[in-house]
């Protein structure tokens, strides 16, 4: 008899099933909600608090394109995404969109069908030693023991870098950052490697931060950023321009402060075509021409975002660094709203 | 030789028996004959101890360390440098003070907590009469309508699609009750397609009706919001439920005769038990959604339940199929002699016999599974042991911490399981009837 309430069951979900595939854009619009696949939990980037709410600097993307698109940073379905599935998670539907420190590589790119719309942070990865180890360059490693994360981008730079500087190393396979952080700290390695970021917040969260130190060498690059599905370019575009209005809007100083009094018009007619004042940018994507100021609205401009998730004033402390804006020597380089 | 000569010295009470002594009494007894039969046997004593003693004084302190008030494991650590000095190390319980609704509830809406709450009373109050004969019988009534009301407990919304499937069942079971008389395989025929055809045909304009004419819904919570222990009962009970009476059947229809039936449970028992649990989530996760028309929203937990539970089946099967084999030819030629068909003999004589040989492997079985679903965490689901932690840890208040998640997890799942196993002991023992 259980087994028929399976049955059941089947037969109610395939009755409510069925509604024909349209562009992502139109599916959105009409659920009323975005699917937005994030990470289990990075510290700063996706974490829900204790009620169950998701911050972070990847969140305040799905939030900007949730306020741009539906009107409400808060019609959100987060999806918490694995490594293993994140990239399934999007290509099956399952998904909008991936706002996933996930890095832009061409495989990616091209062999997996995904499109990167842009970065939004520029990583790197390094390692991490305990100061006693007495090494003060990540080319003196050689012959020692790595924690290195399996299954990522970083165990390929790690046999890469090792390789090109003729050294030897023994790996010392992980799960996951926690237990990274476990192994390095009961010393089965010398040095630990990931994201900077994110051995900038394994290191701050240390009893004795003071004992590890961050290698300077940075050996690869990890642009992160949003991906979408291959082949649905209005979508793309959408959320391309979102992220670059984020951007743009620091550049302009149009902040989460000031975006409604901006809003009724300014002298600079780059930012009144960003906030609709002028032109109908908006509408060119499929959106109404108040999109930005409701995407920068929702967690204030890139900036913002940075200071209250990750930046110096947050215990994770990191440096704007390649995340600041060009003209601050950075590489955040948003094209013109024309 | 005089008769009148008297005895030197006759007792005349007795003598009040001794304590035996010291090595051959109490504790030094038990002590020899346990501890130190022989030099090797006292070898191994002192080793052990000696163990026991290491682990004991290297948990000791951690746990004597406890620190239940902070809001950080930074304040934790200055807390226990404080009270024990620098460099002493101790358990954060301080984590649990402030997550544990998470770890048992996941993000279920805290004002809706009473539903989970009363879905796992309910749930004793199901299983009880299943578990104790002693109980009156009418209980298993609520048993039977236990699943559906959790279902719509747990998930909320409307209550008409789960009083329409229960509806299903009803028209199925008149079916079989009225046509019975006619022929008994039209009866069963019956009862499987009127309730499909009711379901895929009948519940939607129904619903629709009815929810209009009268709304009888609660806050829906959509599956995403599940985590912790109450996602991983929910797929366990639901898992266990579902694959006992699929695993008998698939264990009848292995042994059975008809070579269609046989070579299909074969075959599905083969390949489900060739293929790890990971794949087949996996499978339920991603795969299913290739298959399935785009905008299908076909519930994950559901998703995953499906595949946990054929996944157990395959396993029970063959614990039953074991049960049935070790049961003595004779019993079966019993049955035979006696008159009773296939379904009567099965009911009455052989299944009650190789159900009970088999307790020890269901059991097992069903532990295992339970602590399976902590592997939906690679699809994505909050399981209590890697998933409610690692996304604790994400917030940077709770970041390093590691041992105290594992120790409390571990411990709920030791009671859980504990009980389970005990629960199947004594039933062995009620169940025993001393005749082999």
């Amino acid at each position: 008899m259980k087994k028929s309430v399976l049955l059941g069951t089947l037969a109610v979900a395939a009755v409510s099933a069925g509604v024909a595939a349209a562009g992502t854009l139109d599916d959105v619009k009409a659920r009323g909600e975005l699917n937005c696949g994030v990470n289990t939990g990075l510290v700063g980037f996706a974490a829900p608090d204790a009620n169950g709410n998701w911050s972070g600097f990847d969140v305040a993307v799905c939030k900007a394109v949730a306020a741009a698109v539906l009107g409400d940073p808060s019609k959100v379905k987060y999806v918490p995404t694995t490594g293993q599935t994140r990239f399934t998670a999007l290509a099956s539907g399952e998904v909008d969109m991936l706002s996933r420190n996930s890095t832009w590589t061409f495989s990616r790119d091209t062999d997996l069908k995904l499109d990167f719309v842009g970065v939004n942070y520029y990583d790197g990865q390094g390692f991490m030693v305990r100061k006693d180890l007495g090494v003060t360059s990540a080319k003196e490693l050689d012959g020692a023991s790595v924690c290195i994360q399996t299954g990522t981008t970083t165990e390929l730079n790690l046999a890469d870098f090792f390789k090109a500087n003729n050294m030897t190393y023994q790996p010392i396979t992980i799960d996951s950052n926690a237990e990274g952080e476990q192994q390095y700290l009961a010393g089965a390695c010398d040095a630990y490697t990931t994201d900077i970021s994110g051995l900038a917040a394994t290191r701050a969260s240390y009893a004795d931060p003071e004992n590890h130190i961050i290698l300077p060498e940075v050996i690869s690059k990890e642009p992160l950023g949003p991906a979408v599905r291959h082949g649905d370019s209005q979508w793309g575009d959408v959320v391309r321009w979102t992220l670059n209005a984020l951007i743009a809007a620091e550049e302009y100083g149009v902040t989460s402060a000031n975006v409604d009094e901006l809003a009724k018009g300014t002298e600079n007619p780059e930012i009144n075509r960003l906030l609709g004042v002028e032109g109908e940018l908006g509408k060119m994507t499929g959106l109404d021409n108040d999109w930005a100021v409701r995407a920068i609205k929702a967690s204030g401009n890139y900036g913002e975002i940075f200071a209250a998730t990750i930046g110096e004033a947050t215990p994770i402390a990191l440096a704007r660094g390649l995340n600041a804006q060009w003209t601050q020597g950075g590489l955040l380089y948003a094209p013109p709203f024309r | 030789m005089s008769t009148s000569q008297t005895a030197a010295f006759v007792r005349k009470d007795m003598l009040p028996p001794q304590d035996p002594p010291t090595s051959q009494a109490g504790l030094v007894k038990w002590l020899r004959e346990n501890l130190f039969a022989s030099w090797f046997n006292a070898i191994l004593t002192l080793s052990s101890v000696f163990v026991i003693y290491l682990l004991v004084t290297h948990f000791y302190p951690w746990f004597r360390h406890s620190v239940w008030n902070a809001n950080s494991l930074a304040e934790c650590r200055t807390i226990i440098a404080a009270n024990w000095g620098e460099g002493a190390s101790g358990a954060c319980w301080a984590m649990l003070r402030e997550r544990w609704h998470q770890f048992i509830f996941g993000f279920y809406p805290p004002e809706l907590y009473w539903r989970p709450i009363a879905v796992f009373l309910g749930l004793l109050l199901a299983v009880a009469p299943v578990l104790f004969t002693q109980l009156p019988r009418q209980m298993l009534l609520f048993s039977l309508a236990y699943p559906l009301l959790a279902i719509w407990l747990l998930w909320g919304g409307s209550a008409w699609p789960v009083i329409m499937i229960a509806a299903g069942f009803g028209i199925g079971f008149l079916a079989l009750r009225f046509l019975d008389e006619v022929s008994s395989i039209l009866a069963i025929v019956a009862a499987i397609v009127a309730p499909i055809l009711f379901w895929l045909f009948a519940v939607g304009p129904l619903d629709d009706v009815l929810s209009k004419a009268i709304p009888l819904a609660i806050e829906p919570v959509a599956s995403d919001r599940f985590g912790g222990f109450l996602l991983a009962i929910t797929i366990g009970a639901g898992g266990i439920a579902l694959s006992l009476p699929l695993g008998i059947i698939l264990a009848l229809g292995r042994q059975s005769n008809m070579f269609l039936i046989k070579s299909c449970s074969v075959m599905f028992i083969e390949f489900i038990r060739g293929v790890p649990l990971i794949t087949l989530l996996f499978v339920a996760s991603l795969l299913l959604n290739y298959f399935l028309p785009p905008g299908t929203n076909f519930d994950i937990i559901l998703r995953v339940m499906i595949l946990v539970t054929m996944f157990a089946a395959a396993y029970i099967a063959e614990v039953i199929r074991g049960g049935l084999a070790a049961l003595p030819r004779g019993q079966y030629e019993a049955a035979d002699a006696l008159g009773l068909d296939y379904w009567k003999a099965q009911r009455l004589i052989i299944l009650p016999q190789a159900l009970k040989i088999s307790i020890p492997g269901i059991v097992s079985t069903f532990i295992g599974m339970f602590k399976d679903t902590t592997l939906v965490t690679f699809v994505g689901l909050f399981d209590p042991l890697k998933g409610i932690p690692d996304f604790i840890r994400a917030d940077f208040n709770w970041k390093g911490i590691y041992w105290e998640p594992f120790v409390f997890v571990g411990a709920i799942f030791f009671i859980l399981n504990f009980s389970m196993s005990r629960y199947a002991m004594y039933l062995e023992r009620k169940l025993k009837r001393d005749h082999r």
